[in-house]
């Protein structure tokens, strides 16, 4: 494997070296968890593991509860029911499927935003980048799914909305928009084709796990300076790096560990805080909930969908220009995905050489303001759309597009860098101390 | 200027919960056995609700969701098993086997209402939760609970007994319910039960027993859920303390911890 100099795993005994010329698998995972790694990741690096972590639980937990649900309409909420009442601890194994989404989002964000702030998606680790938003992506169309499966009043609703953003799109957009209910509305073919997609996505996104974890295996970690590690040999490779085993893995199991004590106390103690009550009534496609809420993790994003109403210059402007194609409606569905696009666009978009914003003294400002916009977008979106609100989410998906399209471009050439460390060795002994005698 | 605006996008933060408070009903804060993290059912109590359910509430709505025999379970009611069968033999079922009416065993469900108008009961206090705050957030949940059963009993004791007519339909009014009119007619008006153990029957009372009950065929597993919690959480941080010791030690070395003679 290119990238790092390293120890290579050398079979020695006679079975291992037939196992080796024939299937070099240990070889593989040798590889794997000796990988050198920068030895001065900070806490912001466990997120990787926590992820991990989530999609294996999902998808265990998700295997059982499978084996319990009947994917149709007039049966689905009292399978889950029947899950909740009669299967052994199945009202863990739902509360755990259903709260692990959160976690999952949680430790995305959080992974997202440790990319931005240090420049993770700069060259050469752009594939890891794009395959990362792709996972972003479908991990969002396999929880949106996922909510729909317990066909409670918010599944239904929730549904039909955000199918509806599809027949927002110009002249095909009915058509797609029937094409994936499977009917002209929400229904038990919608239901069964998001209860085998919510099946099916999990995986494609375990293979692509693998291959986002390639490709940074490939290219190496980035770290908190943003200096890459020196490869001129292994003895200078191995000054500003650790094997992955044992040194991270135990830090990050730590992380994990602390995280998971959170998370088991909303599971054991307040399991239904982040669903919504009206997920306990059973779909009916005639009654229309008072207020329809996505989950708080697709919040932000919701938020950015409606703040382009119709009163917007720049929608009433698009509108015209395109000859009423592009009205508010889709102005809105284009907004949203565009804002996502744009996080994926970052390695292009961002002009500045200098990775980590450590050394970036007015990027730094800048990130902040989008960390703390991406949360009033989360509590605009919750809010009716209504009085102040829009304008708010307005205002916050301005600045959205504003930092990644305006901002990162600009920033590379109007920003004066703060000197960085020559290497990462002399980032962690300015930390640490430099040792006087070399540790066994 | 986008920092001017970014900040005014904070400072209109508070704005959220006054506005989302709006529009609904008073639910009072009663004091359940259930709330905050170590709380049980009262099995008297959820004993009593049973009894106010099958002879008021039953009438109209069902309970299709919960099986009888959990009616026995640790936690609950815990009605002894003679009695869950009794209980159980008074509610006909039609069998589709035998093509005819047949008494119910604990293995059956709760019948379903007999009127289309009245919804299920078995997961209302899930449904209707009262408590969203504070500012919206719902953290209260963790000692309060979400506020269902408080809405149940606010809902049952908040009739004013004024009525109306609209579109051919009788409104009650009533303090609880969003919007102050609500079709059902006040179902209970105090002593209506005679309890066994003696407990008060006085309107707010009897509303309370039935809520928590409510609350039980909701979230049967409420009790068993926080004890696997609770040792779930101890265990974690006792795993927790121990990865941070041993990842400490690993890591020591490496920090130059050494630095001014041996390692800690």
């Amino acid at each position: 494997m290119a990238g790092i100099p390293h120890d290579h795993y050398e079979p020695r005994s006679g079975f291992e070296k037939w196992l080796h010329a024939r299937l070099p698998v240990v070889s593989l995972v040798y590889d794997t968890l000796m990988i050198p790694t920068p030895k001065n990741l900070n806490w912001m690096w466990i997120w990787g593991i926590v992820l991990t972590f989530c999609l294996v639980m999902q998808i265990a937990t998700g295997i059982v509860l499978a084996m319990h649900y009947t994917p149709h309409v007039d049966l689905a909420f009292a399978s889950v029911e029947h899950i909740m009442r009669n299967v052994n601890a199945g009202d863990m194994l739902r509360y755990v499927h259903a709260n692990g989404a959160s976690l999952f989002f949680v430790a995305v964000y959080a992974h997202i935003f440790r990319g931005l702030y240090y420049g993770s998606y700069k060259e050469p680790r752009e594939i890891t980048w794009i395959i990362g938003i792709l996972i972003f992506l479908l991990m969002m169309a396999t929880a949106f799914m996922g909510y729909v499966l317990p066909w409670g009043q918010m599944s239904f609703w929730g549904a039909t909305v955000i199918t509806g953003l599809f027949g927002a799109i110009p002249l095909v957009g009915e058509s797609i928009q029937t094409w994936l209910l499977g009917g002209p509305a929400v229904g038990n073919p919608t239901l069964n084709r998001f209860f085998s997609l919510h099946y099916l996505l999990p995986f494609v996104i375990a293979a692509l796990v693998a291959v986002h974890i390639w490709a940074f295996h490939t290219t190496g970690n980035g770290n908190p300076t943003g200096v890459e590690v020196r490869r001129g040999s292994k003895a200078e490779a191995e000054k500003d790096t650790l094997p992955f085993w044992p040194y991270y893995v135990m830090k990050d199991l730590f992380a994990l560990a602390v995280i998971l004590v959170v998370f088991w106390a909303v599971v054991g103690f307040m399991p239904n805080f982040l669903g919504h009550p009206d997920n306990y009534t059973e779909a009916n496609p005639l009654v229309t909930p008072a207020h329809i809420v996505p989950e708080w993790y697709f919040l932000p994003f919701y938020a950015i969908l409606r703040a382009f109403t119709p009163d917007v210059w720049a929608v009433i402007f698009v509108d015209f220009v395109t000859g009423g194609i592009v009205n508010a409606k889709f102005f809105g569905v284009l907004a949203m995905f565009g804002s996502i696009l744009v996080i994926a666009l970052a390695p292009w978009l961002d002009s500045s050489t200098v990775r980590s914003g450590r050394y970036r003294p007015m990027f730094k400002w800048w990130f902040w303001i989008l960390a703390v916009d991406f949360v009033v977008l989360m509590w605009a979106g919750a809010m009716p759309a209504e009085g102040i609100y829009p304008i708010i989410a307005l205002i916050g998906a301005a600045y959205w597009f504003f930092y990644f399209l305006i901002l990162l471009p600009l920033l590379g050439v109007l920003e004066r860098p703060l000197a960085q460390p020559a290497t990462i060795e002399e980032d962690f002994d300015a930390h640490y101390g430099a040792k006087s005698t070399p540790a066994e | 200027m986008m920092k001017k605006l970014a900040l005014a996008a904070l400072l209109a933060l508070p704005v959220a919960p006054a506005l989302a408070a709006g529009g609904e009903g008073h639910v009072e804060d009663y004091a359940f056995s259930f709330e905050g993290p170590f709380g049980t059912y009262d099995r008297m109590q959820l004993q009593r609700g049973l009894q106010v359910y099958t002879e008021v509430c039953a009438a109209c709505h069902g309970l299709k969701y919960v099986p009888l025999r959990t009616l026995h379970d640790e936690g609950g009611p815990a009605l002894p098993e003679d009695q869950v069968r009794a209980y159980a033999a008074q509610l006909e079922i039609f069998d589709a086997e035998q093509g005819d009416y047949r008494p119910r065993l604990p293995t059956d469900h709760f019948p379903e209402g007999g009127m289309d108008t009245a919804p299920d009961l078995s997961l209302m206090a899930k449904a209707r939760a009262g408590f969203h705050g504070p500012y919206g957030l719902g953290i209260n949940q963790l000692l309060k609970g979400m506020g269902g059963p408080e809405y149940i009993a606010s809902l049952l004791a908040g009739y004013t007994g004024e009525e109306k007519e609209e579109a051919g339909t009788v409104l009650y009014e009533n303090t609880a319910f969003p919007g102050g009119w609500i079709s059902m007619p006040p179902p209970l008006y105090g002593d209506d039960v005679t309890y066994a153990d003696g407990a008060p029957t006085d309107l707010e009372a009897v509303s309370q027993d039935v809520a928590a009950f409510l609350m039980w065929t909701a979230e049967p597993q409420l009790v068993e859920r926080r004890e696997t919690g609770f040792q779930g959480v101890l265990f974690l941080v006792l795993l927790s303390v121990m990865l941070y010791l041993t990842n400490k030690r690993l890591w020591a070395p490496v920090k130059g911890r050494a630095k001014g003679g041996a390692a800690e």
